[in-house]
């Protein structure tokens, strides 16, 4: 779409997206927000520039390919789930520790998150192929 | 003993990469796993002799109970060394049977991983173990039949194979955990000390049937038998230790094993022996009338199954002892004649014995290989052939005396028994010599054929292992005291009491010795006269194309026609179909599954509204009417796009800012993916008539009534203390997270989360291959079809396909 505003709005837009998309993810364990709602808000992002700019200007953006993303996370997925099994706990059994972050005192860390992370990536890889590969057709 | 397993396996693992770096004499290296699991069993010896069994156990699953347990007793000792040490011998041969063909590190990785498996099998002492890995030799042997994935025939006989093996599997399992229910154990050693309880159960005789039928598959018992020769599509090496020395025996050893258990009753004898009996005498037939090398030995093995399930059906001591001594007997001989049937193959390219003769000059060890094995196989004194058949006719002979539990045998019935067994027993072995001389003697003499003439013999690793597989076949027949300390193992733990075998060459002059001297003058008389048969086999012929094989046939081609037909009617393209389909199911099944509670149990619930929340909902109505009139693309995909969000705006309202979020995230995206779709649709028309519009607004209508009422019933089977209670409470301690909802989604039920992105990503290469991948075919025809058809389709070639997508060519399987 040739557009003046809408370029120019999209290249602001789309850092803030995807902030606001890694912000969503971080946030979701305590408040609302999550892997989920952060894959489909990067995506968001990217199907407008890909909208305004067209798929090979977007697939550049994302720089691996939609289906590394989907592969990458479910692999993902899989070691949160095989990660409790070396110590011994059932299949997907959340494993946490705690460590201190410069800034934010103490954070707790888990393979939870780490499958959080695999959501993010295949939902983001997901749509992503409904996307580039509809806008391509 | 799991140390053995992983040997074996980690040499399957690295068997590509050695054949790749090492070449075919990697297989000397591969070897020195089986042979030092043959070292570790013959370690146990002594210790398995004195009726100490070794065992060892991993817990699996231990919530359900389930343990991976192995345990070495007689009969597993014996079946162990059998697979191991031929399988040795056979890895060498395969080497130099496939040598410089890149394939030859696949077949050795897939006959490693069947060793490990059926070592597994005859080691394991859990009843679900062993299932695990009678399943796993299973599949190993449907690729190493279909080594030669090319060959369709071979893609066949593997797919029949599996099939008819599998199958068998199905239903070897309900009959397994109906033995573990009755014995309430699955361990074996537990169930042979309730085996009295087992066996005046309910269910005996549908535990016995089902395991019976996934035993006479595996090995290839009639009606089932027609698998095996069809199975020596596979590399001969393959046919000689899969379908000839172990896997076929799984089958036996399974009614083996669970002799003890489940043996000793007159549905026991009924049900195996007169299998096992028309086996016997089908499979010799069949063998005598065959002229490949490989079929002669094929059927000439499923006649000795039989024989051994025969032996085992009549369950006396002297049978079971029988029984395993022909076992030992056939794995060796048999296996030494299939790697000799591979050698003359290997040299010749020739299997037909009628273009076969005089190859003795030609490859004279291979000839004397054959002769070694021909000699165990027809029983011919020095070699334990002719011991396992003494002790085969003698066990059989003595069966008169024998009173099983819950029947009265008279003297008449008994000796009436015996002599319908042993001249079924001589009559079998009467072929046997001849199908003997059709594979050793045949071939071999005479004057030279053309297809021999520039033949020569092979490297020695392909007469060696055959003429040392028959050597042993010699020895063990020379000196039979060690293999008569662990068929006294094996035989104990078979008959489930301890049991005395002493083998012996030489008994003296009886009438087993003349039954043998008999059998042999018979069968020579018969590999002499064999052409007077001719006419036989062709009036029989007619007879087999009734067999059990076309029936396989039938079942298959209906099968696949059935699911054609269903498919066409089901998948046709349709998208309003599919649709169409999922609501009618979703609406029917509920009122199916709550008929009765669904509407009595509505109370009227009184509503609190709020002005926005009316306002809300007026505005979702509004909405949908609007998508349902709208006369535009953009119209519809905007009204339904306000349907989403003033829903979103619901979950805001009612406290569920999480869906909210996502609700409205997916809803924009839903209205991009629509507005990337439609600007390549064609312009908005309505092609669907009055009446297809009716139907279609009372099936919606429809639907909403039913989510209606279902939503109000599940106001009305609230529990005091719901689930979210435990969520709430445990959320922070247990899981570290305030948001209930992602807690759930990333740990208190990730398994569903796992499935959920797993479907999503399969879900994403379909889309991939729908709209990449699909063919063009002329858009002018398919719209004529598709709108003839149904009268609704949107229009054009690329707008229908939008929609349609799922079938390429809707008008090859539409109605």
């Amino acid at each position: 779409m040739d557009s003046v505003i809408l370029k120019t709005a999209v290249r602001f837009l789309l850092p803030l997206l995807l902030l606001s998309s890694v912000f969503l993810f971080l946030r979701g364990h305590n408040e609302p927000g999550g892997g989920f709602v952060g894959g489909l808000v990067a995506t968001g992002a990217i199907a407008l520039y890909a909208l305004t700019y067209g798929v090979a200007a977007a697939r550049q953006i994302v720089r691996v390919s939609p289906r590394i993303l989907i592969g990458a996370g479910l692999l993902l997925g899989l070691a949160a789930g095989l990660a409790p099994l070396t110590q011994g706990r059932p299949f997907l059994t959340g494993l946490w520790t705690s460590a201190p972050i410069a800034g934010f005192g103490n954070v707790h860390i888990g393979t939870p998150m780490l499958f959080d992370l695999s959501v993010y990536c295949v939902v983001t890889g997901v749509t992503l192929v409904f996307i580039f590969t509809l806008l391509e057709e | 003993m799991f140390s053995w397993l992983w040997a074996i396996l980690i040499a399957a693992l690295i068997a590509p990469g050695v054949n790749r770096v090492v070449g075919y004499r990697g297989a000397w290296l591969l070897a020195f796993a089986p042979i030092g699991v043959v070292g570790c069993l013959l370690k146990q010896w002594r210790s398995v002799i004195d009726q100490r069994g070794v065992s060892a156990s991993i817990d699996w699953v231990p919530a359900l109970n389930l343990a991976v347990s192995l345990r070495l007793d007689g009969l597993s000792l014996l079946f162990g060394l059998l697979v191991t040490g031929i399988g040795a011998v056979v890895l060498v041969y395969a080497g130099t049977y496939l040598k410089r063909d890149d394939r030859l590190g696949r077949l050795w990785l897939f006959l490693l991983l069947f060793m490990a498996a059926m070592l597994g099998l005859v080691l394991a002492e859990n009843l679900l173990t062993l299932f695990v890995f009678w399943e796993l030799t299973s599949i190993t042997s449907y690729l190493l039949i279909g080594f030669n994935h090319n060959r369709g025939e071979s893609r066949a006989s593997a797919l029949q194979a599996l099939l008819v093996t599998g199958g068998g599997g199905l239903l070897l399992l309900p009959g397994l955990i109906l033995l573990g229910i009755a014995g309430q154990s699955f361990e074996l050693s537990e169930l042979v000390t309730g085996a009295e309880q087992i066996r005046q159960h309910s269910s005996y005789v549908p535990i016995l049937l089902l395991i019976l039928i996934g035993a006479f598959t595996k090995s290839a018992q009639f009606p089932f038998h027609f698998w095996l020769p069809n199975a020596m599509a596979a590399p001969t090496p393959i046919s000689a230790y899969l379908h000839s020395a172990t896997m076929v025996k799984a089958g036996v050893y399974l009614i083996a094993r669970l002799h003890p258990i489940l043996g000793g009753t007159p549905q026991w004898f009924w049900l195996i022996a007169p299998v096992g009996t028309v086996t016997m005498i089908l499979g010799v037939v069949l063998a005598l009338r065959a002229t490949d090398l490989k079929q002669i030995l094929a059927y000439s093995t499923v006649s000795v199954l039989g024989t051994l399930t025969m032996l085992l059906g009549i369950g006396t001591a002297g049978t079971l002892t029988a029984a395993l001594a022909l076992l030992v007997a056939h794995a060796f001989y048999k296996g030494g004649l299939f790697l000799m049937a591979g050698s003359i193959d290997h040299a010749v390219h020739q299997r037909d014995i009628r273009k076969l003769s005089g190859l003795r000059t030609v490859m004279p060890a291979t000839f004397m290989a054959a002769v070694l094995a021909g000699l165990s196989m027809a029983g011919i004194l020095p070699t334990f052939g002719f011991v396992a058949k003494e002790t085969w006719y003698e066990a059989v002979g003595r069966i008169s005396g024998v009173v099983s539990a819950d029947e009265e045998l008279t003297g008449l019935q008994g000796s009436w028994r015996v002599v319908c067994f042993l001249s079924l027993a001589v009559l079998s072995s009467i072929g046997m010599v001849a199908a003997a001389g059709l594979v050793c003697v045949k071939p071999f003499v005479g004057r030279k054929s053309e297809a021999v003439c520039d033949a020569h013999e092979s490297g020695p690793a392909l007469w060696g292992s055959p003429a040392l597989l028959g050597a042993i076949g010699l020895l063990l027949g020379l000196f039979p005291a060690r293999v008569s300390e662990l068929l006294t193992a094996g035989s104990t733990a078979v008959a489930g009491q301890s049991v005395e075998v002493e083998l012996a060459l030489w008994h003296g002059v009886n009438l087993r010795l003349i039954l043998s001297l008999l059998t042999l003058a018979g069968g020579t008389a018969l590999y002499w006269h064999r052409h007077r048969l001719e006419s036989l086999w062709v009036s029989l012929a007619r007879v087999l194309s009734y067999g059990p094989s076309s029936a396989y046939q039938w079942l298959l081609n209906t099968v696949n026609r059935l699911a054609r037909q269903l498919t066409s009617v089901l998948q046709n393209g349709y998208l309003r179909f599919y649709l169409l389909t999922m609501v009618g199911t979703t609406v029917g099944s509920v009122w199916l599954a709550l008929r009765g509670e669904l509407l009595p149990r509505l109370k009227p619930v009184t509503l609190h509204l709020r002005t926005h929340e009316v306002l809300l909902t007026g505005l979702i109505l509004l909405a949908a009417i609007a998508a349902v009139r709208a006369t535009t693309w953009l119209l519809a995909v905007g009204a339904l796009g306000i349907v989403g969000y003033a829903v979103a705006g619901i979950f805001v309202l009612f406290g569920a800012p999480d869906l909210a979020m996502t609700q409205f995230v997916i809803e924009t995206l839903t209205v991009i993916l629509f507005v990337m779709a439609f600007s390549r649709l064609p312009d908005f028309r309505r092609l669907s008539s009055a009446r297809t519009r009716a139907r279609d607004a009372v099936i919606a209508l429809g639907a909403g009534t039913t989510i209606t009422v279902l939503l109000l019933f599940a106001m009305t089977v609230r529990s005091d203390h719901p689930i979210s209670d435990f969520y709430v409470g445990h959320s922070v301690p247990d899981a570290h997270g305030r948001n209930v909802v992602n807690v759930i989604l990333v740990d208190f039920r990730a398994l569903d989360t796992l499935g959920e992105i797993t479907v999503l990503s399969i879900a994403a290469i379909g889309v991939y291959s729908l709209l990449t991948l699909r063919p063009h075919p002329p858009a002018d025809r398919f719209v004529e079809k598709s709108d003839a058809a149904d009268g609704s389709s949107i229009g054009t070639f690329g707008a229908a396909h939008q929609v349609t997508g799922a079938s390429p060519h809707p008008e090859q399987e539409g109605p």
